[in-house]
């Protein structure tokens, strides 16, 4: 097959709007256009306000989520650390004069020193992530009944949890929005433009090969079970001060949401695969759908159906096309023989 | 080669597509409430229940949608599946932007749903509270069954009187923080530490089953393994009681341990003729939504503010009077025993 210079970069181009991250965007903006068509009152500031504001925890834990699972691990303990960290700032908040700042910085080391735990258990002892982060899921979550028990803390400054609600301008985007891009930013750079970040899509495709050149595999997953913890960590912060109420159950069932949401960004539940792009995409198109469908009006059991359908034909979508790809070159390969 | 996979991709994309035009376009149809409001016209409610598919919360919405058409309401019902205050945020955001008249909420979390219930207010809602309420200043009013004391009272009396007022008890109740449970809980504590009768009770644990019957059912199970000499449980909520009830039946603590709370007739029919349990308490739940249909109208009509003194017409619950703390009392709770349970069908 003899190709130009001239056909090799165009395929590069189209290879970039049609590969896996693409799809999810297009789908993403596909929902958007047919909600903003069919269902009331969807195009709006509003909607981008309400839609976007929710969106912020998922989209933040989904960055070190997504690495991680490149690697071919798993933390599900996310949403537990985040609600010891919601807990930790209601009390803290409530029973001390601490500034605002401080709190922070303390429960951050907090959810460090969670993923430091689940770092340990897993690249040092060696333990199986999946087994790891449910033991630490439950841990975690009794951790943060211990800390505030049956109470609910709802006083907190006004001026913050303002700032923390508010838009930037008429948009209806939310402030908070731009530290999600700044993480968005950071882990994007660091997957696709480090080292450090290749070497974990090496881990991800063959944990022997990535060994066998040189690569720390468990320093490597190490680090990011501890970005895990303190990026989980300040979500349970902002989400204390979004909803003005911190209580033992705050953030509780986010992991799965995270997780499904990176996986239908087209990162593979295998590891080696899958790009920061795909993810934010995968944490809109979750979130549009949902909020479309509960803007038409339609029942949590129709929306957990929907989501539901979504991330089983993104993770058997793949495998088919693999599959069909390889009887394709089969076929080929029969024929070339023949020709021969 | 690379052609036909670009095509096969975008064949796929345009499929996708198309398929979720189906499944939105579906949707769309019949949901555009809103709009307009004033004296004597239709007005839009939505409710919005601490869970859908609960069986109690079925039977309030069921007097409430019973009631819409008399009061010209239309009536809807978006809510979570499991009971999250953020889900309950989602929902009310979505119904700010549909400029619904009428939100009425249990809430999960009686702060966390508060900013987007002003919101709603701001856009013009009339917001009513029913069963769990919110912080005073993010409603008008809230409908409760019965005086919160009451029940805490009902509830010591039942049991109290089948251990004669001694003995070890255990309340088993719904999530660690849900509001009314916890403010039955509190007075429960209260009149037990004040009220001579009680002095020989102590409550030794309140465990939480989280409403959910498989959580209540173990935890009822390790109350009575680790409290071997307990007498008497509280289960002041219907998942609880029927789930504890279930497994006393199948234990040989039945008929030795006392079991009282809040159930639904239905449920709890098989064990008072078992003789599983005696006695439980309740009130008829449908009237909360009846209650808050026609609140909703006098709302709707300016003919009340939910100011302490006002007072509305309800149909065939008379004349309501908005009490104090903005709270109307819908009536006292009934007793349920075996000679009256079949009076009863919700």
């Amino acid at each position: 097959m003899a190709e130009t210079l001239d056909t090799r970069v165009r395929g590069r181009g189209l290879r970039a709007g049609l590969g896996r991250d693409a799809v999810t965007v297009y789908a993403l903006v596909a929902v958007v256009v047919i909600a903003s068509l069919t269902v009331p009152y969807f195009a709006g500031t509003a909607t981008v306000n309400f839609l976007l504001i929710d969106a912020i925890p998922v989209l933040a834990i989904a960055m070190p989520m997504a690495l991680i699972i490149v690697t071919g691990e798993i933390d599900l303990s996310v949403a537990s650390i985040a609600g010891l960290s919601a807990a930790t700032t209601g009390v803290l908040v409530a029973k001390t004069d601490l500034p605002l700042p401080a709190i922070l910085l303390i429960v951050i080391v907090i959810g460090l020193a969670c993923g430091a735990v689940n770092g340990v258990l897993v690249t040092v002892i060696g333990l199986p992530s999946l087994a790891v982060t449910i033991g630490t899921l439950a841990l975690v979550r009794g951790l943060a009944l211990v800390v505030i028990g049956d109470e609910a803390v709802a006083e907190f400054p006004l001026d913050v949890t303002t700032f923390v609600t508010s838009t930037i301008g008429g948009t209806g985007i939310p402030t908070m929005m731009i530290f999600a891009a700044i993480l968005v930013a950071v882990f994007g750079v660091i997957l696709h433009f480090t080292p450090f970040g290749r070497g974990l899509y090496a881990l991800g495709s063959s944990l022997e090969a990535a060994r066998f050149v040189g690569i720390r595999t468990g320093r490597s997953k190490f680090w990011l079970y501890l970005a895990s913890g303190a990026v989980s960590a300040a979500v349970g912060v902002f989400w204390v001060l979004r909803y003005s109420s911190a209580q033992s159950d705050s953030v509780q069932g986010l992991e799965l949401t995270v997780v499904a949401a990176v996986l239908l960004g087209g990162v593979s539940i295998f590891g080696g695969s899958g790009g920061i792009v795909g993810v934010v995409a995968g944490v809109l198109l979750i979130r549009t759908v949902n909020y479309s469908l509960q803007l038409a009006g339609l029942s949590d059991t129709v929306l957990t159906i929907v989501t539901g359908s979504l991330l089983v034909l993104s993770v058997i979508a793949p495998s088919f096309a693999a599959r069909a790809r390889a009887a394709r070159d089969l076929r080929r390969a029969r024929r070339g023989r023949a020709l021969i | 080669m690379q052609s036909s996979t670009t095509a096969r991709r975008i064949v796929a994309i345009s499929a996708a597509v198309v398929a979720g035009a189906l499944a939105l376009s579906g949707c769309a149809g019949g949901s555009a409430g809103g709009g307009t409001s004033g004296a004597g016209k239709s007005f839009s409610m939505a409710f919005v229940p601490k869970q859908l598919n609960n069986p109690y919360t079925d039977v309030e919405l069921s007097g409430g949608k019973k009631n819409a058409s008399k009061v010209d309401a239309k009536v809807t019902v978006v809510g979570p599946n499991t009971a999250s205050a953020s889900s309950q945020v989602s929902y009310i955001n979505t119904l700010t932007q549909k400029k619904t008249n009428v939100i009425a909420i249990a809430a999960n979390d009686p702060n966390a749903v508060c900013s987007s219930l002003n919101q709603a207010k701001s856009g013009g809602a009339k917001i009513i509270t029913f069963d769990s309420d919110t912080a005073k200043t993010c409603r008008s009013l809230f409908i409760n069954q019965v005086v919160s004391k009451d029940v805490a009272l009902v509830e010591l009396k039942q049991l109290g009187e089948q251990i004669d007022y001694t003995g070890d008890f255990a309340i088993l109740s719904a999530t660690a923080n849900a509001t009314n449970q916890n403010t039955w809980i509190k007075f429960m504590k209260e009149e037990i530490a004040s009220n001579p009768k009680y002095s020989k009770m102590k409550l030794v644990t309140t465990v939480y089953g989280n409403d959910d019957d498989t959580t209540s059912f173990q935890v009822a199970q390790g109350l009575l393994q680790s409290y071997p000499n307990l007498k008497g449980i509280i289960s002041p909520t219907t998942v609880g009681i029927a789930a504890t009830a279930r497994y006393l039946s199948t234990s040989d603590y039945k008929g030795k341990v006392v079991l009282v709370g809040l159930g639904l007739p239905n449920q709890m029919r098989e064990y008072v003729k078992n003789g599983t349990v005696k006695e439980f308490a309740l009130w008829d739940p449908a009237k909360i939504g009846q209650a808050a249909v026609y609140a909703g109208r006098a709302l709707v009509d300016g003919k009340i503010t939910g100011k302490t003194g006002d007072s509305f017409d309800a149909g065939s619950l008379g004349t309501l009077k908005v009490g104090a703390d903005n709270t109307v009392i819908v009536g006292p709770p009934t007793e349920f025993t075996a000679d009256n349970i079949d009076d009863f069908d919700f």
